[in-house]
């Protein structure tokens, strides 16, 4: 227990390297380039085909609109004229200019777990950007929200401030994978169910969430509804690459590919994929009945499914790996929420490329061809043929997304 | 109440630079692949209702000779139930009637039979001078009779002299209109639903084509066996739908 | 006045299979370039998924993805005694447009041509006699030898995971495979297509009739599989929606499938389409391109100067931008002077149709290139002492489709419409089957293009004209080659047997094949060739024309598709290896 809470304090020491406050250091500079591929800035911070963390990506939210900031180093209108401890108290308190209240659409619940040097080191980094002239007026929520001060409530009730501390009874990678996950990576921002004030549900992290009509799967361990049933391969695979025996990411976690895990060094994928398959399924509940299969919504799904879908998923739902993605025995497909399934029928989707696997293959719409009863039998035939076992997807819920995503695909 | 998110989906992956707009014209792609989701082209589906091209007096002499060419019998309907003037009417009323596509630059002269058609009429304009001079052509020589009131009999006499030419129309090749209705008729009774013709895929099931299907792999070797599943539409079956 | 844009490196004209090629093999070469390509951006998901690409009207009959005419055509005629018009609709063969060109609806037919194709007129003299030729065959030698393309021939079918059985590796004879065919450094990259009952009856009377049968190379692939770029294809599935059609499953290769998603990774390399090249721009000197200029869809001009132009568009179009640029002597048929234009050829197809007793062939389960092909008969296969013709062509059981708008047969005598015909349809469908002869075109003094005196484009630009007609020798050809096959078709017990020898004269206005060629022939002598053996042009040395079929110097026994994209590569590494290094004529 000792030596690997030794271990364990080693490794954080590690990441936190000696030298530490010299902002010109290359090895340091280079440290917090990595960093910032770890924490993905570039999501928010970059505007697609605009300069690098320029700001000025707009953020939809329930509530409002929010927009990015200017984090180069420009000193009027980036973030040139904050102190370090400034920028240690944006990311680990979320405090931005002169003390503001910053939204937690900044994950800083998440980034509170970074060291002060590792946060450090994305400053020197950021430090050394080509400094932009952007002015982001951040803020353009509507009232009330746009009262930061209401930002003290709700961190109050959602928010503790605090570094990542090592388990002492876990081995050095999976603390360097917890680390990564739960701080910079910021995994449960997306994939952590969320309370009815969008903070964290904390005994359930992990266990999947929506977020403007994409569902965040389940991505504990759990073997009927998260990744329980992947090998560690098929997760290394799927976050250096893309794509797996399983399935091939796409929609939001399309940019967290590209952007972020597949410019991970090996190393801390390996300490990811550690940590996950260690990450606490929620006790296992009873195994789902599946639907009879003489159900009419199964009978016509049947057929849907042959007619429209066999030729790329196939008879037996096993698809081809990187290419179509498995339907047997996938967690993905007998989610409670069906959010992303619903969606990705009616208006279709493209898979991530990388260098290793360009081909960025694509689902095609089917909204056209299928009406709200026909698309739900469909998914509920999935849901519940090969084994697999789901609640079935009623009409109403494809009429709703359907409504949603005309709106705002 | 809902959650507050993160980012915008809006945009695809920020690597990717896609210049102009989303219908897809000159395009500068640089980057990656571009994705706009939901964006399906998928063919217009042909609804019932008035005749869009054809007059009333033009769309009963196509009924009834479309019922001629393919004759509703024993093993399904003909022409005019399987719905090929309602799909006849709607090519002519679209691109296809206009010629569109075609290059319909002067000046136009007849060539030899390897050169191809040459005149400047296109597939709506030779129906009306063609359905004109038939209906003439009938009037004058089945006193003033229409061609849908003759006998069936008579009808094949008609449309059998157009075929050969042995009926001379007025300013309009016989031979040539006749091989374009035949064509058409034909396009009609065994193109996809979706176009107003071949209703309940009476062509497909003729002949036992099962339609826009899209995977035989199970079937390749299994020779000299009949294939088993019904014909579907672009548009589905009818096991598509909830009994419920 | 047409705006100038910032300098590249290349400018690819025309982003089909051979634009693809270049385009990555020079991007990944870290060059800067652009493809400019007249059609529209194409994707599978977007644009023939497989949920409306199995559409006979839109496709097969209205042509949705093809060129339309009104963009650009030419005219034809069958000789110089005629007064060319233009083809305002194209039926006998059929151009393609957007990103992917034919590539996407091509039949994934993947032929090499025979060692002795490429030096054939120097083969046909030998075996017989120098006087042999008729004086107006005008074929000529490659400038490059089988030997020599047979690595690049391996590269675009590894690049395509095209499906075979080698029937020569490096000179062992392999079962199952062609005993004719050059040799093969490989075994294709996939195992051959499953067969239907069709072609499992083909192929035993071609072996009862001492034939060697085989499966035809697809590019429709028997099963997944990854190429050296990273890109994964799908298995076919036989849907029997192949050519004229884009392929919705990732089964077919084509630059989409195979190349552009790669391609477009590169930063160095950018696509701008529906924009369409008007003419390459020479400099004062007339020997160096400066770039090309092209024109958007608002009718704007745009210069885009670069230091390589490659000329990737269509065969016939290929042809058309040298005549409309000025590069290289036009030719001219009354003379036998000039080269752009000469030696157009074609091909020469045709058929043995069957009906078959009490079968359920299933014919609507087919890909584009399926069957069970035998080679016998092509090339110098056989000799052609005392048969009045040379050349030949491979034949067989490739059926494609029975897709009912087209493909309905009924015995002979049936007629066209009216209840027996509809009896007969209902009764003949799952019976009857076409075998096919697909057999060799040589270019001929008189077969030419060149640029139209009357017709124009929407440009105001002249069309090229075609002046074209079979010869005796493809005639004498087709009827032998039919009658062999009508042959070895009795021998499956048909009911009714109806061969269907090409005859001539050569009517646009029937579908053949889109197997056009010539025009910007390679060569070793320029005096009868535009280009080089590099495909570089002779007069203006950083214009190439890589690989399009317009660089035969006559057509053999097979479909052009291999060759062109083996040549492609060919020229990739000619200008990467040695033109980069010292820019200047290579040969």
């Amino acid at each position: 227990m000792r030596s690997s809470l030794a271990a364990a304090i080693l490794l954080v020491a590690w990441s936190g390297a000696v030298a530490a406050q010299d902002t010109q250091n290359f090895d340091r500079i280079e440290q917090g380039r990595y960093l910032a591929v770890l924490s993905d800035c570039a999501a928010c911070h970059t505007k697609p085909g605009g300069p690098p963390f320029a700001g000025g990506l707009a953020l939809q939210t329930p509530f409002g609109m929010l927009v990015a900031p200017n984090i180069t180093p420009d000193r009027e209108t980036g973030i040139g004229n904050l102190t370090n401890a400034e920028f240690l108290a944006a990311l680990h308190d979320g405090r931005g200019h002169h003390g503001r209240r910053l939204y937690p659409a900044m994950p800083y619940p998440a980034y509170t777990k970074m060291s002060d040097d590792d946060v450090l080191a994305i400053r020197a980094y950021l430090a050394t950007v080509a400094p932009v002239s952007n002015s982001v007026i951040s803020n353009q929520l509507p009232f009330p929200f746009n009262i930061r001060l209401s930002m003290a409530f709700w961190n109050a009730l959602n928010f503790t401030a605090g570094r990542y501390q090592p388990n002492p009874q876990k081995s050095a990678e999976w603390n360097r994978g917890a680390y990564i996950v739960e701080g910079a990576a910021h995994c449960g921002t997306c994939h952590t169910p969320k309370t009815f004030l969008g903070g964290d549900k904390n005994d359930a992290a992990l266990a999947g969430a929506t977020l403007q009509g994409w569902y965040a799967p389940d991505i504990t361990n759990d073997p009927r509804k998260g990744i329980g049933r992947w090998s560690r391969d098929d997760l290394v695979q799927y976050l250096k690459t893309g794509a797996n025996s399983w399935t091939l990411a796409s929609g939001p976690m399309a940019d967290a590919v590209t952007h972020s895990t597949s410019a991970m060094t090996d190393e801390d994928i390996f300490a990811i994929a550690t940590y996950l398959m260690d990450s606490g399924a929620l006790a296992s509940p009873s195994r789902a009945v599946p639907v009879a299969a003489n159900d009419d919504a199964m009978r016509a799904g049947a057929a849907i499914y042959k007619d429209s879908c066999a030729a790329c998923h196939r008879d037996t739902g096993k698809g081809e790996a990187h290419l179509f993605p498995r339907l047997a025995d996938s967690a993905l497909v007998q989610s409670d929420d069906p959010t992303t399934l619903v969606r990705v029928v009616l208006q279709g989707t493209r898979a991530v490329s990388t260098a290793s696997m360009p081909t960025a293959p694509a689902m095609p719409a089917f909204d056209w061809r299928l009406g709200d009863a026909q698309a739900a039998a469909v998914l509920t035939y999935i849901r519940n043929s090969w084994g697999n076992a789901a609640a079935p997807v009623s009409p109403g819920n494809v009429a709703s997304q359907r409504t949603s995503l005309a709106k705002a695909p | 109440m809902t959650r507050l998110t993160r980012r915008s989906l809006l945009v695809s992956t920020a690597a990717l630079l896609v210049a102009g707009t989303t219908a897809g014209r000159a395009r500068t792609l640089s980057g990656g692949m571009p994705w706009e989701p939901g964006t399906a082209t998928p063919p217009a589906l042909v609804r019932p209702g008035p005749w869009m091209f054809f007059t009333s007096d033009e769309a009963s002499l196509i009924e009834a000779a479309v019922d001629r060419l393919i004759p509703p019998d024993d093993r399904g309907p003909g022409g005019k139930d399987a719905g090929c003037a309602v799909f006849m009417d709607r090519q002519l009323a679209g691109p296809y009637g206009r010629a569109a596509g075609l290059y319909m630059k002067p000046p136009f002269m007849p060539g030899a039979a390897t050169q191809g058609y040459q005149m400047p009429d296109a597939p709506a304009a030779r129906y009306r001078t063609g359905l004109k001079a038939t209906a003439d052509y009938v009037k004058a020589t089945f006193s003033g009779k229409s061609f849908a009131a003759l006998a069936p009999a008579d009808q094949d006499k008609v449309l059998g002299g157009l075929e050969t030419g042995s009926i001379a129309l007025k300013d309009v090749n016989a031979e040539e209109f006749f091989e374009l209705l035949l064509a058409n008729t034909q396009e009609g009774f065994f193109a996809d639903p979706i176009y107003g013709g071949n209703r309940d895929m009476a062509g497909w099931k003729l002949v036992g084509f099962p339609g826009a299907r899209y995977d035989y792999r199970d079937w390749v070797e299994r020779h000299n066996e009949v294939y088993p599943l019904p014909p579907v539409s672009i548009m589905g079956r009818s096991d598509w739908t909830l009994r419920e | 006045m047409a705006r100038k844009l910032p300098a590249k490196d290349v400018v690819i004209i025309g982003l089909g299979w051979t634009g693809s090629i270049l385009g990555y093999e020079l991007a990944k070469a870290g060059l800067d370039v652009v493809a400019i390509e007249r059609g529209p951006w194409r994707d599978t998901a977007t644009d023939f998924p497989p949920a409306y690409a199995q559409d006979e009207l839109r496709y097969a009959v209205r042509l949705d993805l093809f060129l339309r005419p009104d963009q650009e055509t030419l005219t034809f005629r069958n000789n110089a005694g005629q007064t060319a018009l233009p083809i305002r609709s194209f039926a006998s063969f059929l151009p393609g447009n957007g990103v992917g060109g034919a590539g996407v609806h091509w039949n994934g037919q993947t032929w090499r041509f025979l060692p002795t194709d490429f030096r054939v007129r120097s083969h046909l003299e030998e075996r017989y006699g120098k006087d042999a030729l008729p004086a107006d065959m005008t074929i000529q030698d490659w400038p490059v030898s089988y030997d020599e393309i047979e690595p690049y021939y391996d590269r675009f079918e590894k690049l395509c995971g095209t499906s075979g059985k080698a029937g020569n590796l490096r000179g062992a004879k392999q079962d199952g495979g062609n005993p004719f065919e050059g040799w093969r450094s490989s075994e294709y990259p996939t195992p051959p297509l499953k067969q239907g009952l069709g072609a499992t009856l083909f192929a035993e009377a071609a072996r009862n009739t001492g034939h060697n049968p085989f499966p035809q190379p697809a590019s429709n692939l028997s099963e997944a599989y990854v190429n050296p770029l990273g890109m994964k294809l799908g298995q076919c599935t036989y849907c029997g929606f192949c050519e004229r059609f884009g392929c919705g499953n990732y089964s077919k290769a084509s630059p989409q499938t195979c190349v552009l998603p790669a391609l477009l990774r590169f930063p160095n390399f950018t696509a701008q389409t529906e924009s369409e090249v008007t003419r390459i721009n020479l400099d004062s000197t007339g020997k160096r391109a400066t770039g090309i200029t092209y024109v958007d869809t608002s009718g704007e001009e745009w210069e885009q100067p670069a230091d390589i132009v490659l000329v990737c568009a269509f065969a016939l179009f290929n042809v058309r931008l040298m005549l409309l640029s000025g590069i290289g002597k036009p030719y001219d048929a009354q003379t036998g002077q000039g080269v752009v234009g000469r030696n157009y050829a074609y091909q020469t197809t045709s058929s043995v149709n069957l009906i078959l007793k009490d079968k359920n062939l299933n014919p609507f389960i087919a890909t584009g290139a399926h069957g069970m092909i035998i080679d016998d008969y092509n090339g110098d296969n056989f000799d052609h002492t005392g048969l009045g013709f040379f050349g030949g062509g491979y034949m067989g059981f490739g059926q494609t489709n029975a897709r009912p708008i087209q493909t309905r047969p009924v015995p002979a005598g049936t007629p066209k419409w009216g209840a027996q015909w509809k009896k007969a349809t209902a009764e003949t469908y799952q019976r009857a089957c076409s075998l096919a002869t697909h057999g060799s075109s040589y270019s001929y003094k008189d077969c030419c293009l060149d640029l139209d005196p009357t017709y124009k484009d929407r440009l105001g630009r002249p069309l090229m004209r075609m002046t074209f007609d079979f010869h005796d020798n493809e005639l004498k050809m087709s009827a032998f080659l039919t009658e062999r096959l009508a042959d070895i078709a009795k021998a499956m017990d048909p009911a009714e047997l109806t061969p269907a020898p090409r005859k001539g004269p050569y009517n646009m206005s029937i579908y053949q094949t889109t197997h056009n060629t010539g025009g910007t022939v390679m060569g070793a002598d320029p005096a009868t060739s535009v280009l080089n053996r590099y495909c570089q042009s002779w007069d203006v040395h950083n214009v190439f024309v890589p690989g399009g079929a317009s660089v035969f110097p006559q057509n053999h026994g097979y479909n052009p598709t291999d060759t062109v994209g083996a040549l492609a590569y060919w020229t990739a590494d000619a200008i990467r290896d040695r033109y980069l290094r010292n820019p200047g004529p290579l040969v």
